[in-house]
């Protein structure tokens, strides 16, 4: 505890830019973090103690351990495993694990309430109900909803080409590809969504306006 | 076919401990020193079978492990296969004891066990960690309170409808846990990131996509409610909490947060949590504007004609309720309501106005104003900022009560379409 260095932890909850005695190491870590603990992660409640670089609670996550629960897909693609699958495939295995909660055809009945959500609809904006088709802004979601979710019953047991399959065949039934379409990663993102021109960002902002 | 027997043997275990609780009955009947009224009451013995002549000449059950409510008191959430509606027509101020919280789950209520629970978080940091439920307590901890709300919350389209049936998606807790800047300080972000993905680990393993700015002001790693461990419908052992933000961005049993520089579109901010806007579809709405609702007179209670003290609830996702006011003429004229004090930042706020009533038909209705200078929208005003193609979230429009001659109270449903 020899080296000692002035630093402020300014974004720390205290404040108070006090002098401290740290440890060569300690130094290191903070200098990393420059003048800005302090702008960087600003503080909601003022302490009565200076906080440390560093609480050292917690351990490094392995890669290992990341990997097995990182199963975000990004609209980009970032994230979709290896493998493919097709149409003719997904409509197998829809017949099979999602048309009873889904209806035989995805599509809407009339009169009938299906414990699920419709899934297929032509492509047109205003059409009702809410499918893929009009309302899906970006088809690496339907991947990863399927995946994480789905069935209902059995979430999360797609093998990842049935998961390919059964996108490729929902895609094909709202009209988005071709029967005949092979999906893997790199043309999944690159398909458009009909849906997507029409999603816009939240432009609320409070005051006297009402949006 | 596994679970088809295992709901048969729970069921057939209740048919038992329910005739074990009528004998306990008869035996509460003859003498008062009893395990539990509310079971009674669930046994369908009438309320009062249990009261005693003169309480000041019998001795009453000693201390117990666990308090319950009078068996007088009997509120009860709503559910439906979704989401459980908090009786809000039931509460005197503006805590929500922690067993009528309103819940919203995608799939089911996990299980899990505190022990093996860990954080991860990842991405753009310099040093991803996991975090056990014993570290996440270790951190220097904060309380505060707040309400929670389902974005969906809104009910009309017909009279017989309770505060609970119109507006029972929102409730709320004092929270304690640790703050998400204190977590990303451990982790160390990068100066280029902007969002974060929140995870959960339930069976939808449900997914959001939050601003880091969000995470730096105010957001909660939430492993307390009402002073005692959060809930399982609540997200136990630890959820998310973004004050004043949709409910459903406040990720329970959360199990991974990534940080990263994109909104990753997952399903619940794109085909849901999304409406129609002029032909557009908004997203990443994520403050819940302010609103209000009088929770009493409400249907189906009766008034008598004279003083009534009209009470109800305000809240806003942008910061402090600063005005509540009331109409007692159908809208014609306003007045201010009492705001019960301290008025808290992104909070339930108890409010009180006291009318005089004569027994004529009208309408008695509430809006909230917040320090942003919002004011509670009518429902035709929000059709004209939005068109007629209103989806169900985000919708807070003033809500009405009719009071009958007779002192019936009835909902006032609005159709826009």
């Amino acid at each position: 505890m020899k080296s000692a260095k002035k630093t402020k932890l300014a974004g720390m909850p205290g404040r108070l830019c006090l002098v401290i005695t740290a440890g060569a190491m300690l130094v290191g870590l903070m200098a990393a973090n420059s003048s800005g603990l302090n702008s960087k992660y600003p503080p909601l409640f003022k302490d009565t103690t200076k906080w440390p670089a560093t609480f050292g609670f917690g351990r490094t996550a392995t890669v290992a351990e990341i990997a097995k629960w990182d199963i975000s897909i990004r609209p980009d693609g970032k994230g979709l495993p290896t493998g493919d699958g097709n149409v003719s495939k997904g409509a197998a295995i829809y017949t099979l694990k999602c048309a009873a909660c889904h209806g035989v055809s995805g599509k809407e009945i009339p009169g009938i309430k299906l414990p699920a959500p419709a899934l297929v609809s032509d492509t047109a904006a205003k059409s009702k109900p809410k499918t893929i088709g009009n309302y899906w802004p970006y088809a690496t979601t339907l991947f990863d909803y399927v995946r994480r979710a789905m069935p209902y019953n059995l979430p999360g047991s797609l093998t990842d080409d049935e998961v390919y399959s059964v996108t490729a065949y929902l895609l094909s039934a709202n009209k988005i590809i071709q029967p005949d379409a092979v999906l893997n990663a790199q043309n999944l993102p690159k398909i458009i969504m009909p849906a997507k021109k029409i999603f816009v960002v939240d432009d609320r902002k409070g005051g006297s306006e009402v949006k | 076919m596994e679970k088809e027997q295992k709901h048969h043997k729970e069921k057939s275990n209740s048919n038992i401990s329910r005739r074990t609780m009528i004998g306990g009955a008869v035996a509460a009947a003859i003498i008062p020193v009893v395990s539990s009224f509310t079971k009674y009451i669930q046994a369908g013995v009438p309320v009062l079978s249990l009261v005693i002549d003169d309480p000041t000449k019998k001795i009453g059950p000693g201390p117990g492990k666990l308090g319950k409510r009078s068996p007088f008191e009997q509120p009860v959430k709503k559910p439906s296969d979704i989401s459980s509606r908090s009786p809000l027509q039931d509460f005197y101020s503006t805590i929500t004891p922690s067993d009528l919280h309103y819940e919203r789950h995608h799939a089911g209520i996990p299980s899990i066990d505190p022990n093996q629970y860990e954080l991860l978080i990842h991405g753009m940091v310099e040093r991803p960690m996991k975090f056990s439920l014993a570290d996440l307590k270790r951190f220097p901890s904060f309380t505060r309170i707040c309400f929670l709300e389902c974005s969906g919350n809104f009910r009309t389209g017909k009279e017989e409808l309770t505060p609970q049936d119109i507006l029972g998606l929102t409730s709320q807790s004092e929270w304690t846990g640790v703050l998400l800047s204190t977590l990303l300080r451990e982790v160390g972000v990068s100066d280029k990131a902007t969002w974060l993905i929140a995870e959960g680990s339930d069976a939808a393993v449900m997914t959001r996509s939050i601003p880091i700015k969000k995470a730096l002001d105010d957001a909660i790693i939430a492993y307390g409610q009402n002073g005692e461990a959060i809930r399982p419908e609540q997200g136990y052992p630890a959820r998310l909490l973004l004050p004043g933000w949709e409910g459903n961005t406040c990720v329970k049993w959360i199990r991974r947060i990534e940080i990263t520089d994109q909104a990753y579109m997952a399903r619940e901010e794109t085909s849901k949590y999304t409406y129609p806007v002029n032909g557009k579809i908004r997203m990443f709405s994520f403050e819940m504007d302010a609103r209000s609702i009088i929770t009493f007179p409400s249907f189906p209670q009766k008034v008598e004609k004279g003083w009534i003290e009209i009470r109800g609830i305000a809240w806003t996702g942008r910061g402090k309720i600063i005005k509540v006011e009331i109409s007692t003429d159908a809208g014609r004229t306003w007045g201010t309501a009492r705001l019960q004090e301290p008025v808290l930042d992104k909070a339930h706020t108890y409010f009180r106005y006291l009318w005089q009533w004569k027994g004529d038909a009208t309408e008695i209705l509430s809006r909230a104003v917040d320090e942003t200078g919002y004011t509670q929208p009518s429902l035709k005003q929000l059709v004209d900022a939005r068109g007629a193609d209103l989806g169900g979230y985000h919708l807070n429009p003033v809500t009405s009560w009719q009071i009958k001659p007779d002192g019936s109270v009835l909902f006032k449903p609005e159709n826009w379409k």
